[in-house]
């Protein structure tokens, strides 16, 4: 009696319970992965703030750019970044908050800091540290940043807009990399209005930037250092072959000046050797020399320098720019230059050239270093929480840009620049340097952009620099004294 | 051995099972609980012996496995909420203890003919009816989440649609006893109290808004039916009528017709209109909020699961992350902390719970037995299903309790009831008797 009915309802209960045990297997391991992937899955961002970052120190292994603040929530300790240095190199650094927006290293290196590379050290601890129950510690990232010189470049670029690179000449290593205005990492959590009330004599402050990396500037005359590479190495031109300067240039038909001062006019040199031509930044000069080469000699000799790429830095891609020929705001890479681009206003650096203050440093430091061109890095090594290191960082060649002949010749003419040409104010005494200038047109009347890249000592080089301060007139006047403060600064210490 | 010896055993295995569990909470969380913890699963202990004693005296035959089972659910409970909130678990061992008495209570009263309540049948009838009018009452009711469910007295909290389950139970197994020859004809007019049920059910559906509630009556009600009359066109006329409700309810009621939608699409891609702030926002952000992040928290449990007191149930600022996290979504807390193998573990736990009550079903001897021992097991197993299903999106949400491990007082004393019913029966039905 009712049997029959009371077995195929049990049957049905226990089917019942049979889909609720599938449905449970379903979400926790077909569908896991995708919840765990979910933009707003709470759990997965608390379950990153458990792991204790590892900490970034600066060059010198003691200074401490990131740490760690501890905070207990509900069963568990949370970790959250400060950062002891406030403004030092925040545009390296970056910064890693709670509603976990990152930049700088703490973004390119999240996998290290937070222990979650794929090193077989570093994966068993973890590991083990995760079935103990401990907190996961991430790497520490060691970085190149030299703390006194970086805080001397954020000094001298106080209050202007504009940035400051640093680099080994042999290493390729980056001792400075400022950008101005800086900001301070920890009001990116706190109070992200204090950054964006941040004022600077440029429009839009845009703080976040990394002028260094990822400003483009018109290089004007430092550029010259790339055409005469250009110019040496292909063995068309000596150091001293001599041009007849009339203070102008013709091209297409009009009048090129050369720059000069506004009451008397454009400079006139006439009969000058080359050395002279770059001593006193000659724009007739360059700019028939880049018609006697053509423009795609030069844009090949810059890409041999590293332009049309981003430098391979360890930071983030998108915080790094190419420098190169830009069009409607893209790099624009010429497939025919003799009839794509104006190789008399390349050769001085116009055009529609934009460079970052990172490449020019680079360009500097392929000169002194015999024409090798370093790979610039930002990281020196990763060691993990236990002491062992995960990673470090060798000196690594990019490739070679020009000969050690033409890189010892051109290292004269810019030497000559700085004892008796426009670049005479980064004179540092007992120490020989080799510099240019650079007075970029920015489109605007009277707006330039003032560059110095440099490389000291020109005898035996240890430090390359390059200056660029927005709206700061004269090169030579303006960036020359802040490259010879880095300079001095770090070859003080070497 | 005999009954009540095996049954003590397992109550042993549970005892130390619950020490474990409590010890491993303390361990994970040792800066916020203190030893006194440990004191819980003595009590525990304590309180389920006197259980086994009232068992030994009153229904020494019964089936030795649902004492056990029950206490294993309570305890997984018990821990799970001492895990989340100490003080609620404070409060639900009291509630712990009221049920144990009325267990003994009702055991005491009916220990030697339960079946003299097929008498009362329309007395049960119309409790059921006016426990579940109650919440409707203005001044008693309260609206939870857009379900009207609960009653207030005073401070006491109180869902009577726990015990008009029962109730409704007892008189649909009397009813059915009695009237089933009949309906096994299915005649055209016999559906008349197919009919007034479905208006019933319906009526709750209305006054609730609660599509979890009325679905579980009315699958009561079909399932006892079935039983009765072995007419599979009574459950399939049932169905079809039910789920034209139900399309009427979701076209009529918005609180339903949300549900469904929150049911069918969780994750928007694009800012949809936000019917709680009234202005855009992505639909995990709003109405589903509640069941995404639960999703979150059963995703993160996988196979091993976090591990008692290690799971995440909170945000980086400290609030929390789910709410009613011990009452409908103590699954998805359980799921993550104990994952895949615990959650699976204990589904087999309410498994075996509804294969013994059925089991229970087939060995009794009279109609009234059969069908509300099937009826109180199917019920059992229909509310698991409603409330773990709805978590895991097999089907619309609702917010009712998991049987023996939801925190909430009404909850556990209606299921104590439910277990003494069970055990009356096992022990008249007992082939060794």
């Amino acid at each position: 009696m009712m049997n029959r009915q009371v077995s195929r309802l049990a049957l049905a209960a226990l089917l019942l319970m049979i889909a609720l045990i599938v449905a449970t297997t379903y979400w926790q391991t077909w569908a896991q992965a995708g919840l765990a992937d979910r933009q707003d899955n709470e759990i997965q961002r608390v379950a990153k703030f458990t792991i204790k970052r590892g900490l970034i120190y600066a060059g010198d292994g003691k200074t401490v750019l990131a740490a760690n603040r501890a905070k207990r929530v509900g069963n568990q300790t949370l970790y959250f970044r400060r950062y002891p240095q406030g403004k030092l190199a925040p545009h390296v650094v970056g910064y890693s908050t709670q509603s976990r927006s990152q930049a700088g290293i703490e973004r390119s290196l999240d996998d290290y800091l937070t222990g979650s590379n794929a090193n077989l050290n570093t994966v068993l601890t973890t590991t083990l540290d995760r079935l103990k129950g401990a907190t996961v510690k991430g790497n520490n990232v060691y970085l190149t940043i030299d703390p006194q010189a970086q805080r001397l470049a954020n000094e001298a670029l106080a209050g202007k807009c504009g940035a400051a690179v640093a680099l080994d000449t042999s290493t390729g290593k980056v001792l400075v990399l400022a950008s101005s205005p800086t900001y301070n990492e920890n009001l990116v959590e706190r109070s992200f209005r204090l950054i964006r009330r941040i004022t600077a004599p440029c429009k839009p402050p845009a703080p976040l930037l990394d002028r260094a990396t990822q400003g483009l500037y018109q290089p004007g005359s430092t550029f010259k250092v790339v055409t005469a590479s250009a110019a040496l190495d292909t063995g068309r031109y000596k150091p001293d072959s001599t041009f007849f300067d009339p203070g102008y240039c013709t091209e297409y038909g009009r009048k090129i000046s050369n720059a000069g001062n506004p009451e008397t006019g454009p400079e006139v040199f006439g009969h000058v050797n080359f050395t002279t031509a770059l001593e006193h930044s000659i724009n007739a000069v360059f700019c028939n020399i880049g018609k006697a080469i053509g423009a795609g000699t030069i844009l090949d000799y810059a890409k041999r320098f590293g332009f049309y790429s981003r430098p391979p830095l360890e930071t983030p891609l998108n915080e790094r720019a190419a420098s190169g020929l830009y069009r409607r705001g893209k790099l624009f890479d010429p497939s025919n230059p003799a009839t794509q681009v104006d190789p008399g206003r390349l050769a001085f650096g116009q055009e529609r050239l934009l460079v970052t203050p990172l490449q020019m440093a680079m360009v500097a430091a392929s000169v002194a270093n015999g024409g090798v061109v370093m790979r610039p890095y930002v990281v020196e090594k990763i060691v993990s929480h236990g002491g062992t290191t995960v990673q470090r960082t060798h000196p690594d060649r990019l490739g070679r840009a020009i000969k050690p002949q033409t890189a010892r010749e051109l290292t004269t003419m810019m030497e000559a620049v700085v004892t008796g040409g426009t670049g005479t104010a980064a004179q540092i005494p007992g120490v020989k340097v080799a510099g240019k200038t650079g007075t970029a047109e920015t489109g605007v009347a009277n707006v330039y952009t003032a560059w110095f890249i440099s490389f000291a000592p020109a005898d035996h080089p240890k430090v390359a620099v390059a200056v660029v301060v927005e709206n700061g007139g004269f090169g030579g006047k303006s960036a020359a004294p802040i490259a010879k403060t880095l300079m001095q600064a770090i070859l003080h210490r070497s | 051995m005999r009954p009540r010896n095996r049954e003590l055993l397992f109550l042993i295995v549970v005892g130390v099972l619950t020490g474990v569990g409590f010890a491993s909470v303390y361990i994970a969380r040792s800066h916020v609980v203190s030893t006194a913890s440990l004191t819980y699963a003595g009590f525990f202990l304590l309180l389920y012996v006197a259980a086994h004693v009232v068992t030994r005296l009153t229904v020494p035959n019964a089936d030795p496995y649902l004492l056990p089972i029950a206490g294993l659910l309570t305890a997984i409970g018990l821990t799970e909420i001492y895990r989340l909130n100490p003080d609620d678990a404070f409060r639900q061992g009291l509630w712990i203890v009221i049920a144990v008495a009325l267990f003994a209570a009702v055991a005491f009263v009916l220990r030697h003919d339960y079946r003299r309540l097929e008498s009362y049948k329309y007395l049960f009838g119309l409790t059921a009816i006016g426990l579940l009018v109650l919440p409707a009452l203005p001044g008693l009711g309260t609206t939870v989440n857009g379900a009207r469910l609960w009653v207030h007295f005073g401070p006491l909290q109180f869902q009577p649609g726990e015990l008009a389950k029962i109730a409704l139970i007892v008189f649909l197994a009397a009813y059915l006893r009695e009237k089933r020859e009949m309906l096994a004809q299915f005649r055209l007019k016999d559906i008349g109290p197919l009919l007034v049920i479905w208006g019933g059910a319906m009526l709750v559906l209305v006054e609730t808004n609660d599509l979890g509630s009325a679905l579980l009556y009315f699958g009561i009600f079909l399932a006892m039916l079935y039983v009765a009359t072995g007419r599979g066109a009574y459950v399939m006329t049932g169905a079809v009528l039910f789920l034209v409700g139900s399309y009427g309810a979701y076209r009529s009621i918005s609180h339903v017709r949300d549900r469904v939608t929150i049911w069918l699409h969780p994750w928007t891609v694009h800012k949809v209109y936000c019917p709680i702030s009234g202005k855009p926002a992505l639909r995990q952000d709003c109405q589903s909020y509640q069941l995404v992040k639960s999703l979150y928290s059963i995703g993160n449990g996988h196979f091993g699961g976090t591990g008692l007191g290690r799971g995440t149930f909170e945000t980086t600022s400290g609030h929390p992350l789910i709410p009613y996290l011990n009452t409908d979504f103590i699954y998805s807390a359980i799921a993550q902390e104990l994952g895949l193998i615990g959650a699976a573990a204990l589904l087999l736990v309410y498994m075996l719970f509804v294969a013994r009550g059925f089991r229970i079903a087939l060995l009794a001897d009279d109609g009234f037995s059969k069908l509300a021992a099937a009826g109180l097991t199917f019920g059992f197993a229909l509310q698991t299903f409603i409330i773990v299903g709805g978590i895991l999106r097999l089907i619309p949400l609702t917010g009712i309790t998991l049987p023996f491990v939801s925190y909430g007082g009404s909850s556990v004393v209606a299921n104590f009831v439910l277990l003494a019913g069970l055990l009356l029966i096992s022990n008249r039905a007992s082939p060794t008797r």
